[in-house]
Parts: structure tokens; sequence; C-alpha cells
């Protein structure tokens, strides 16, 4: 294939990587998230051209708008996200993937295909604006809202809730995170180490919604999640080309976990010495930390070596929507042997 | 009684045995025999939606004229089954044959017909065929004797079995031992007038024999096929069964030890949509195979492939609805749900093939028609076509190029900066209602665009402006109305040149033309018109404006397409006659013939006219 005759535009500034303006309310936790991605997907250095945006329906969805305006994006279905960004991934591998869901997006009517693309490990950074509650259509529980929870219009939630963190280690994700927009260092290097991840990337945040469910008692407020936050580790992301210098960090409070692009992320010990790559631990903290409502941030899980679903179709390296009409059509004589075959 | 003088070549044979009996394989190498001798013949698998112990039918047609509807009595019976043997024999020809296991209880039987009872357990005992294997052989002695008794060349059901067990001598050799003893026997024994006999060759050594499933995957490969999600569900799932079968055989990169096509079982149908969707947008020829409760659930994601103008294809094999329906019988029930798809206003390209040939070629071609016109494409086959072996000539190579419509990559963008063109995702540049389109991937800083199922601008702009709105609708319309010029065209003879015609489309052709046929030969001229796609293209309306008295013949209970034509053509309203009904069984010529004959006496055709 010919090589494209302009070139990309190199000296990238912060700039290049900015969306439309948002349009959500003011305070929203979802453009603090949609500010970290801008941050890390330019600190990473990728063009803007290399990433295609997916999403569902809700406030979550169109932020998929407030970033990244010169990246293809598609704004699709409600709760379908996923099987939307798994075809067209398939068109170029080369591409990175972000897909931007809420907890009604996912929880509710998306948990089938949520739970679907973690367990075929397509390369994926799945972010879940989590705020216990349906903005669009105001102030409904979604099923990611706390059993009691009292909103405005809907009186008591009857109902327990689900952990998105959870479903995504019971259906084998290979990168299972959670993080708090108040917290934007943490949702930075999270999405740092994310992008460069070569399966699936869960990234459950708590995103508070300041106009439905921002009261102080609920476990999606800002004031709960500042109150509450417990961080897992203190963690930073660096890029293949750098060079890690842990003289910053005292000798054994570190851990450390290389990616599959030769990035690696750093762990430095907070209260716990925690292990990212130990699935049964982290269910088992996850199940503790639903029972006493701890806000348990950072990296769950992790495993940079599960195989993603490339690696199971034998594809090529060169774009599969480039391939030239003769590539993709058998010659005359094939015909004549399928013809012979039916004899 | 349609008394036939003449049974060479003419005759039908049905099958009753219990479904997981291994009949299957005995059934398909009785037809493939007769194939292979060079005799027109055709079978319908009519089978329980179960795996095991209910009662399955095959209805075999011999005909040398080529006819392929479904006859509605039978020649020969072969009857394995107690439970379903009463109601079977009643519609039995007179003179015909039954051939049945001496387990079964024959009940009291029309004098003319001759019954010969099959020794099967003896027949195997003498073949020393073990226990475990018995149910399965016990078939090939049905084989064996009708090969005797109509003729079937024995070295053609070897040849067949050869094919059928891939040369493995320790399968053909006891399949083979059974069917040579109960030929034997039946010579011996079989002692009634031969009359229904098979008399070869008649047919070109060119013809094959696949059934549309097949043909629709490979004729899908061939149209340089990417991506394709699927869920399981009769009868469509061959179609998915059949890429994964000849993808590494048609789309293996050898070079680069790559393959070319892409297929994944996804988790429902609303995934299977969703990937191709999002693959046709990224650029990737797509295509999802479903029956009708799945495309009940891709109808949201339809609609938004409409309205936001992305490319794929849906092959709906249909079976018999509303709800689960009868999952394993036939219908051309989903033709109006197909063609308006989805909330707010929405067309749907749909092609209907009637044939394996354009199941291959639609196979193809939908795939063409999608990239140029930036619209799902929906292709109605059924389960009569799509499941059972039809014998057709053999598959032709595409004779367009792969057509990928207005992509342009960063070169043609440039162009179009460079020349100040204005370059928008929904921009009717051309005037045509067709807009160039840019896909991931394109790293020209300005190919990117936002796609939505909200209200855009030409831009991709999120939009709720009235004007902006209308125009879109409109652009989107006058679009679809374009392509009629690029759908199959109908099929038309119109020798008749009479005042009466009849419409039909899919697999309902095989009775219809049988039925005019049947109409010419008692005097009555019938023109025939084979609607292949909607949007209808010119010649339907001339049809329709050339005729009094048209009947439309369909496998459904309102006449869909009946009703479809009065809506498009109103004035030539008054003239259609619905001839349509459905219970699980496709038409046959002589249901056709009567409904038609009660119309037309309705109308006292003929008498005012001679």
């Amino acid at each position: 294939m010919e090589k494209p005759k302009f070139r990309i535009m190199e000296n990238l500034t912060r700039q290049d990587y900015l969306g439309r303006p948002s349009t959500l309310c003011k305070g929203c936790g979802h453009n603090s998230i949609s500010n970290m991605i801008i941050s890390a997907c330019y600190e990473l250095g990728i063009p803007p051209e290399k990433f295609v945006k997916f999403s569902g329906i809700g406030c979550s969805s169109k932020s998929a708008a407030y970033f990244l305006k010169k990246s293809f994006g598609f704004n699709g279905l409600h709760g379908r996200m996923p099987s939307i960004a798994e075809g067209a991934l398939f068109a170029d591998t080369s591409l990175k993937g972000i897909g931007i869901s809420g907890d009604g997006d996912t929880a509710n009517i998306g948990l089938s295909q949520f739970k679907h693309i973690a367990r075929r490990n397509v390369p994926l950074v799945y972010i879940v604006e989590n705020n216990g509650v349906y903005g669009l259509t105001k102030g409904q529980f979604s099923a990611t809202a706390e059993k009691g929870l009292k909103l405005k219009r809907q009186g008591e939630n009857p109902y327990l809730p689900v952990d998105i963190a959870m479903e995504a280690l019971a259906a084998n994700a290979s990168f299972v995170a959670r993080s708090f927009a108040g917290d934007p260092k943490q949702v930075k290097e999270l999405i740092k180490a994310a992008i460069s991840h070569d399966g699936t990337a869960i990234i459950d945040i708590v995103s508070p919604c300041v106009t439905f469910n921002n009261q102080d008692y609920s476990l999606h407020s800002y004031s709960w999640g500042k109150g509450h936050e417990a961080p897992l580790h203190e963690l930073e992301f660096i890029p293949p080309r750098d060079e890690i210098t842990i003289d910053d960090f005292e000798r054994g409070t570190l851990r450390e976990v290389t990616m599959h692009d030769g990035s690696v992320i750093l762990f430095k010990k907070l209260e716990r010495d925690y292990d990212p790559t130990n699935r049964t631990e982290a269910i088992r903290l996850l199940e503790e930390a639903i029972r006493r409502n701890w806000l348990i941030t950072g990296l769950l899980y992790v495993d940079p070596n599960t195989p993603n679903i490339y690696k199971m179709y034998s594809m090529g390296k060169e774009p599969l929507n480039r391939l030239p009409p003769e590539k993709i059509r058998p010659d005359k004589d094939t015909l004549k042997n399928i013809n012979r075959s039916f004899r | 009684m349609n008394k036939k003088l003449n049974y060479i070549n003419e005759f039908g044979v049905k099958f009753s045995t219990v479904n997981g009996s291994g009949s299957a394989t005995a059934n398909s190498t009785i037809l493939k025999a007769i194939f292979n001798m060079g005799i027109p013949v055709s079978g319908r698998n009519i089978f329980p939606s179960n795996i095991q112990g209910m009662p399955t039918w095959y209805s075999m047609r011999v005909s040398e004229k080529g006819y392929l509807g479904r006859l509605e009595k039978d020649d020969i019976l072969v009857c394995l089954n107690q439970k379903v043997i009463n109601n079977d024999i009643k519609r039995m020809n007179p003179g015909g044959i039954l051939l049945v296991d001496t387990e079964i209880t024959v009940p009291k039987i029309s004098k003319e017909c001759c019954v010969f009872r099959m020794p099967i357990d003896q027949i195997l005992n003498e073949c020393k065929v073990p226990a475990y294997l018995k149910t399965y052989l016990a078939n090939m002695v049905y084989v064996g004797i009708l090969a005797e008794l109509i003729n079937i060349e024995v070295d053609k059901i070897e040849l067949v079995l050869n094919k059928h067990f891939k040369n493995r001598k320790n399968a053909v050799e006891p399949n083979m031992q059974v069917v040579l003893r109960s030929h034997e026997w039946s010579k011996n024994n079989v002692n009634c007038e031969k009359r229904f006999k098979l008399n070869p060759p008649l047919i070109s050594e060119d013809r094959i024999i696949v059934d549309g499933n097949t043909a629709a995957a490979i004729g899908a490969l061939y149209g340089g096929l990417q991506f394709s999600a699927w869920y399981p569900i009769t009868p469509a799932t061959g179609i998915a069964e059949s890429l994964n079968e000849y993808i590494p055989k048609l789309r293996f990169d050898e070079e680069n030890s790559t393959n070319t096509c892409v297929i994944v079982q996804a988790e429902d149908e609303l995934a299977s949509i969703g990937m191709v969707v999002g693959a046709g947008w990224a650029g990737l020829r797509s295509m999802t195979a479903t029956s009708g409760p799945g495309l009940c659930l891709m109808a949201e994601f339809l609609g938004l492939a409409y309205f936001a103008e992305i490319p794929l294809v849906v092959w709906d094999v249909q079976r018999v609805g509303p709800s689960t329906g009868l999952p394993t019988r036939t219908s051309q029930g989903d033709l109006s749900f197909a063609h308006s798809l989805s909330h707010g206003d929405t067309n749907f390209i749909i092609l209907i093939p009637a044939n394996v040939q354009e199941c291959f070629e639609f196979g193809w071609k939908a795939l063409d028609i999608a990239e140029k016109f930036q619209t799902p494409v929906i292709i109605l086959s059924d389960l009569e076509l799509g499941m059972n072996e039809w014998i057709s000539r053999g598959f032709e190579y595409p004779d367009s190029e792969i057509d990928r419509g207005k992509v342009i990559w960063e070169d043609e963008l440039e162009e179009f900066i460079s020349k100040g063109i204005k370059w928008g995702r929904y921009l009717d540049i051309d005037k045509d209602g067709i807009p160039y389109r840019t896909i991931p991937g394109n790293m020209h800083p300005k190919a990117a665009y936002f796609t939505r199922g909200t209200g855009h601008d030409e831009f991709a702009h999120y939009s709720e402006d009235p004007g902006e709105w209308e125009r879109n609708l409109n652009r989107l319309r006058m679009k679809y109305d374009s392509a009629k010029n690029s759908v199959p065209v109908p099929i038309v003879s119109q020798e008749a040149k009479d005042q009466l015609g009849l419409i039909s489309y899919g697999s309902s052709d095989m009775a219809a033309i049988e039925a005019i046929d049947q109409f010419t030969a008692d005097g009555i001229g019938i023109d025939y018109m084979r609607i292949r796609a909607i949007p209808f293209t010119g010649t339907v309306d001339e049809f329709l404006t050339h005729h009094e008295h048209i009947f439309v013949v369909e496998c459904n209970r309102d006449g869909q397409m009946k009703d479809i034509l009065s809506k498009q053509y109103p004035k030539h309203g008054e003239k259609l006659i619905s001839i349509s009904h459905i219970n699980g069984l496709s038409l046959s010529a002589e249901w056709i013939k009567k409904e038609i004959t009660r119309h037309l006496q309705d109308i006292n055709y003929g008498k005012t006219k001679i």
C-alpha cells in the first residue's frame, strides 16, 4: 500500500486533544474525567487520529464529544457501546479505542455486552462514569445505587446494587480499576495504564451527579468520596521510552507491573501491600469493601499477558479496512473448485 | 383426481421417520444419487424443533420437467414411524406404493395401493450389524429397497456415501452391505408393477447441488466480506457455519498467514448486529445472518444504521412467526417488518433470492449495494431455500468489480480541500443523496467526525434545527429511491400477453411457475413477474399497468407483498388479488391453482370473454 502523501502534524499540543464545549452541568464529575482523558492522551504523545471513541446513551455517553475532537467517534445505542467498538476495532488494530459509558448504560441495560467484551478481551479502554443515577431522564435510580438511597422523585431504593468492578472480575476482565472523579491524578494515571493495556481495561469511576445525587449521605457524592476514598496504592505510569528512577521511593515499598508494550506501572505502597496481579485477593478485598461501604480506589487487578481477541483470529498488521479488492475477493479458479465440490 | 399416465421421472416419495435416528443421511444419499444420475430431483426436510424422538419427514420430488414445488400427495411412502402412519397414508395418491417396516401395524388402506413390509431387522441380522449401529443402518434398508424399486444406480449410492463419509472404508462398507442386501431382497419380494421409474440422464454435467445457506455464505466471501457476527438461530445458523468452514479455504492470506475475514459468535443478536454496525462504520464489508426473532432484536440498531448511513448486510432466513412460532418451518412473513423496520421514517433495501444461484449472487452483490448507498441491505431468504439442497447451475463468478462506494482516504480528502471543495460526512456534494465517507484509521487531521443517532447537520454536528432535520430525512428518502436503479430487476415472462398476471417472489416461485404452466395447459394464459428487490424498479409499475387481474402469490397470512404494492401503487390496488396462506409448509402448485380458479369463477373470467 502506498503511504499517504501528506504528513501527520507533529509537535502536538494539549489543544490538539480538546473536544467540543461540554453541555453537561457545571461541576459534573464527567467533565473532570474528560479533562483527564485529554491530559492522559496528550502526555502519552499518541496522535489524536489514532484514537477512536465510542459511547452509549446518557450524560456520560454525551461526554465523548467533549474530548479528542480530531478522533473518530461513535455515539451509539443505550447499553450497546461494547459491540460497536468490538466490530469497529477489527478494522485497524493499531487504533486505540476509548469507550465511555455510564452506570445505567453498563450495569442496567448493557450488563451483558459489558461482561462479554471483557471476556473476549477486546483492546478497549472502558470507562464507566458512575453516579448511581439517571441524569438525562431526571433522577431515577440506576443499578449501582445503594440500597436505601433516597432520591427526590423516586423515594427509597429497595434493591441491592450491582458492583461494576466485581462484575468485571467475574467476567474474567484482564484490567479492572476503580477511581473517583475527585482524584484526577489517579484517574489520569489509570487511563494511561489502560491505554497501554493490550486488552479490555475497565475503569469504574465514581463521578458525582451534582444535580440529582450529590447529597452528603449518597455513596456517589463528592463529599462521601472525599471523606471515604481509600487508595490501594499511589500509582504512576511510566511509558516504555522513559527510564524508571526509583530514588524517590523507599526500597521495599514498591511494586511494578510491566505492560505488554514495555511500559511499567509503579505502585507505591500505602497502608497495605496490595498485589494487583492476584485475582483472588482482588475479589476478596472487593467483597470486604462492598460489605463495609469502602471506596477503595486504584488498580484492583491486571494481567498484562492475557491474549487479546486479535490473537485468536490471526489478524495481520495491515489494517483490514485498507485491504485492496484483490485481497478480499478470491480468484476465479477457486470458484471452479467450489462448484466441483458440490457435484 | 390428477391422473398421470407417465410416471417415468415424475413422482414424489415421502419418508416418514423419527428424528435423531440418522435418516437425514439416508434421505440425502438417495437425493444425491439421483442427482448424480443426471435426473432433476428436489427434497424438503419437514423437521421438528427437537433433537431426538419426534416425527420427521423428507419429501422428495423427481421431476423431469424441473418442477420444484411441494406436492400435496405422494406416490411412494416409506414409513418407519408408527405414530404418523394413519395420517400419512391419507396423503398417498391412488396407485401408490407403501414401504413399511414389518414392526409397524398398517391401518386399512386403499386397494389401489401396494403395500410391502420391509423386514428391516431380519436384513440387519443377516448383515450381522452390531446392535449399537442398528438404528442408523436401518435407514439403509429403505435406501436399498427404493433403489431397486425405482431404479437408482447402486454405484451412484456408493459414490455419494464415499463422499459423505470422506472415503472412510469402515463407515462406507457396512452401509453398502445393507444397501446391497436390501436391493437383493426387493428384487425377490417386491412384485408390483414398477411404474415409478428413473430414466437417466436429463441434466447437464455442470449442475451442482447445494443448500441456500451455504450458497449465501460463499457468495458473501466472493463479495469481499470482511466481518461477520452472528448468534445461533434456526434456520439461519447454516450461513455462519458455512462462513466458518470456508473462510480458511477462501480467505486465508498465505503470504502473510492472516485471515482477511473475521467471524465472531456474539452473545445475542443485539451484539451481533452491534458488531456488524461498528465494523461497517469502520470500513469493513460486514454481514450477519438471523431469522425473525433475531431480526426483531436488531430493529433498534438497524434504525441507527439507516440514519447514521452505515453499510451492512443482514440475511433473514425466514421461519414462521409471530413469536417463537414454528422455528423449523418456512415462511415469507417478515417482508412487511423488514421493509420498514425500526421507529420513525425508515426504508430498507430488500433483496429476495428465489434459488441457490441467487443466494450466491445476492451474497456478493448486497455488499456492493450496501456500500454504494451507505445503508443496510436486508436479504429475505427462508427455511425452504436456506436449509434444503437444490440443484442449480454452478455459481457464476461476480461480473463486476468490488464497489466500495464513496469511501475517501487521506489523499482524496486532501484533493477535495486543495480544490476548495468543502467536505462534510453528510454533505451531499454530488447531489445524488450519497455523501462521501471517511473511515477510522484515516490519519488526515480533517477526516474524523462524530457519528450519532441523534439529529445532525451536514458536518455530523449535533443539531435540533427543524430545517436540517427535514432536509436530512428527505435526502435519505431520495437516496433510497435511487437504489431502484441498482437492485436486481424483476424476472418477467409475458408471452401470454393476457390480462391475467401473477406476481410472486422468493421460494414461492417454485410452485407459482408450476401453477402457471398448469393453467397454460388448460388454455388460460397468465403472465408472470417475480419480484427480486425493493425499492421496486420501473418494470413493476409496467406490469401492474398492463394487467387487469393480478394474483400476488406468497407464503404469509396477510398478503404482505400485496399490501406493499397496493400502498406504493394505489391506482392499481384494486387489481391485486392476494393468494397467500401459511401453515408451515411451502405453497404447492395444486393449492395455488385451486385458489386462482376460485377467483376466476368469482370474476366470471373466460365466460364473458369467449
